[in-house]
């Protein structure tokens, strides 16, 4: 324990900024799928109660790391991820952690909807059920309730929760893919890209959504929209082939970037 | 810039959409050909099932109707418990030999009774009109009601084969000729006799559920002892390869890590497959019957045998559906934080159920026709008379398989048996039937719950 206390002093000195609720950090952490180095020595910080987005031109890494924040990247055989990453300064890629406990405290949202062909009560109630979050029924349907509020998509479906999930609209099954993840009250929200598949309005909703996590959660969003990413998030992150080219306040990012490749992205000009 | 418009192609001529161009119709005609190959492959299949089906109905369904005689037997008290008392040991001691010529006597009346002309005038010349069996039958009447000594009982008795066969126009008079059987003043005797209303072709529900018969007595054969060996080793082999199947295509697919050895594996079970079933007969005779010493000709072996021939046919089904199951599905549930097990088991499993019932099924209905691999262990060619009697007997004693019994009754040289050969196959064929529709109504069950 001492070791990981030294390390994130070092972190704060690092960046330089004090009193800052730091909920995830990843130091030196490289990808590899097979021989292809997908992220290369990558630093950064997720702050609690705080949206980061990261952006990229397709096939810098996004995804990837994002999915070492999970350890989603396990399940592929060929990956294999070294460096640390911290959450609430325990590394999740000590050999000790359960990646399954991680994800219970990780939660991730995919690109494509993909609810379970369940009833959509089922689909939300899955996370709860498994990881013993009610006790009886009543508080089950509480949480399946409140969950598919705050997925802002209650008011449509709450008339058809046993039709199955899968028969809702696309839009409506990425909020409902949202309102599963937040069903088990994770500590932080990693979503890859969640509204490509979506409307203005869906997406509009999503965004409204995100925004109003932030008051609990940490959330880290993909996107390939720099309006997104302006909108909704307060710190930006750009990659580019694999390396992590500039981080930092996302009104910062956008109207004065520091790196050459920032701009030429942002303006259009690569990617 | 100036460079690029050299190369510019040569404007497109201006057509007409109302004519078709050269183009277009050698598309056409092309599409329009392979039409016609598809529908001349379809009408051959066709074709080929509908004289398949002909063919077996036409020579099978035959095997479903027997000649009987109705005949009033005298349960002669001075032939049958010569000392009275009516002790069933005593009555037990009188063979089937004693029974002959009561049933034959009863014909032999029925005739007089009946007023038929016939040059046969003795009782034994009714010998070959009924079959062998009939001493038996009323025997065991005898033996189960010995009271009803003395009295008059109606039995509804098999005819001979012949008699059968002249039923079905399988014997003629020409044909009998030379046989030593029977004679063709018997068959003007049967005329006699059908119309008189005491020989009629019925129904035979001991074709269904009797046990097989010796060589001479085609007209006593039935399957249904072998129809319960076949239900046996179906047991059997369902008890065993479903759950290994399954556990060794979800271990395989959704838990092994891809190396070499999971690369060995997996080409195994694929050669496996395609292993000629005679191979895992002679296995099972070594492994099963020579090592393991268990008894020869029995279900629980032939189970075991088919197992082996089953497994790969439903590992490789298995893999296929779990395969099919689309990633995200996982993803959804490992990201929300259940275990591996609980994604498969939860999520994978359900949605594959439809293709592993369907594996499953057509794997099991190819171990129920199987014959080579039986005859290695001795499940060909045994005559099973008797039903096992209880659960344990069924597995252990010995018994043949529904398409062994076919096999060995189309070996047989009495003609009678030809016909029972291809009535077997029609309830082979029923039985496969029923196990098709079974695995279409699984599936239907489980695609319900998208
Ligand atoms: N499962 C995998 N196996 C092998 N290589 C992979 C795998 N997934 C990603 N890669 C490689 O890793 C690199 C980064 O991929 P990643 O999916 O993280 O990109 P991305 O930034 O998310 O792109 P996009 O914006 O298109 O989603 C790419 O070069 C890709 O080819
Ligand atoms: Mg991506």
């Amino acid at each position: 324990m001492l070791d990981v206390h030294s390390h994130r002093q070092e972190i704060q000195k690092m960046t330089d900024v004090d009193l800052i609720d730091l909920k995830m950090s990843a130091r030196n952490v490289q990808v590899h799928y097979g021989d292809t180095h997908a992220i290369k020595d990558v630093d950064i910080d997720i702050e609690a109660k705080c949206v980061t987005a990261f952006i990229g031109p397709s096939g810098c890494g996004k995804s990837t790391f994002l999915r070492c924040l999970n350890r989603m990247n396990d399940t592929i055989d060929i990956c294999r991820v070294t460096g640390d990453i911290l959450l609430d300064d325990e590394n999740i890629y000590d050999k000790r952690v359960d990646p399954v406990q991680l994800r219970a405290k990780v939660g991730m949202v995919f690109q494509k909807p993909n609810p379970f062909p369940k009833s959509i009560y089922d689909n939300i109630a899955y996370g709860p059920r498994i990881h013993g979050l009610a006790r009886n029924k009543a508080e089950l349907d509480d949480i399946v309730e409140k969950s598919l509020r705050r997925g802002a998509i209650w008011n449509e479906v709450k008339d058809r929760l046993h039709a199955p999930g899968t028969g809702l609209s696309g839009g409506q099954q990425q909020r409902l893919c949202i309102a599963r993840a937040i069903a088990t009250q994770p500590e932080v929200l990693l979503m890859d890209e969640p509204c490509s598949a979506l409307d203005p309005i869906a997406t509009a909703q999503v965004e409204e959504l995100i925004d109003e996590l932030r008051q609990e959660y940490s959330v880290v969003i993909v996107t390939h929209s720099m309006q997104q990413a302006a909108r909704v998030s307060q710190k930006t992150a750009f990659f580019h082939l694999g390396n992590l080219v500039e981080f930092g306040e996302t009104s910062k990012i956008f109207t004065n970037p520091e790196d050459p490749r920032t701009e030429s992205y942002i303006t259009g000009r690569i990617g | 810039m100036t460079d690029a418009s050299l190369h510019t192609p040569e404007p497109r001529k201006k057509s007409s959409l109302m004519t078709v161009n050269a183009r277009t119709k050698s598309r056409n005609a092309s599409e329009t050909r392979f039409r016609m190959y598809g529908i001349a492959a379809v009408a051959a299949g066709v074709f080929f099932l509908v004289v398949l089906l002909t063919a077996i109905l036409s020579n099978g369904v035959g095997a479903f109707q027997q000649t009987f005689i109705t005949v009033e037997v005298f349960l002669d008290p001075a032939k049958l418990d010569k000392k009275g008392g009516r002790e069933i040991e005593n009555i037990k001691k009188v063979s089937t030999f004693g029974y002959t010529p009561l049933v034959q006597q009863a014909l032999f009346d029925a005739v007089e009774a009946n007023g038929i002309e016939t040059p046969l005038t003795k009782r034994k010349d009714m010998k070959a009109l009924i079959s062998a069996s009939a001493a038996a039958q009323v025997r065991d009447y005898v033996i189960a009601n010995p009271e009803q000594i003395g009295e008059t009982v109606s039995f509804r008795v098999l005819a001979s084969s012949r008699v059968d066969g002249y039923f079905k126009d399988r014997v003629t008079r020409t044909s009998v000729a030379r046989d030593k059987n029977i004679k063709p003043v018997h068959l003007d005797l049967v005329d006699g006799l059908q119309a008189a209303g005491v020989i009629k072709k019925q129904f035979n529900i001991d074709f269904i559920v009797g046990a097989d018969a010796s060589e001479s007595r085609a007209e006593q054969a039935g399957m249904g002892v072998s129809i319960l060996g076949s239900l046996f080793m179906m047991l059997v082999v369902l008890g065993l390869s479903l759950p290994i199947g399954v556990a060794t295509s979800i271990y395989l697919e959704e838990f092994a890590p891809q190396n070499r050895w999971t690369d060995v594996i997996e080409v195994n079970i694929s050669n496996l497959a395609a292993v000629p079933s005679i191979v895992f007969g002679i296995l099972g005779l070594a492994v099963f019957i020579q090592f393991a010493h268990l008894p020869q000709s029995a279900p629980l072996v032939g189970g075991l045998v088919l197992t082996l021939m089953t497994l790969p046919t439903i590992i490789i089904s298995t893999r296929a559906s779990l395969k099919s199951v689309p990633p995200s599905i996982r993803d959804a549930a490992l990201g929300i934080g259940a275990s591996k097990m609980q994604a498969v088991f939860h999520h994978v499993l359900p949605l594959a159920m439809p293709g592993i019932l369907t594996g499953t099924i057509i794997g099991v209905a190819q171990a129920l026709g199987e014959t080579a691999p039986l005859l290695l262990i001795g499940m060909v060619g045994y005559i099973a008379t008797n039903y096992p009697d209880g659960i344990g007997a069924g597995f252990l004693d010995p018994n043949s398989a529904m398409p062994a019994q076919i096999y060995e009754w189309a070996k047989r040289a009495d003609p009678a048996y030809y016909e029972r050969a291809w009535g077997g196959i029609i309830i082979l064929l029923v039985f496969l039937l029923t196990m098709n529709i079974i695995a279409i109504i699984l599936r239907r069950r489980f695609e319900r719950r998208w």
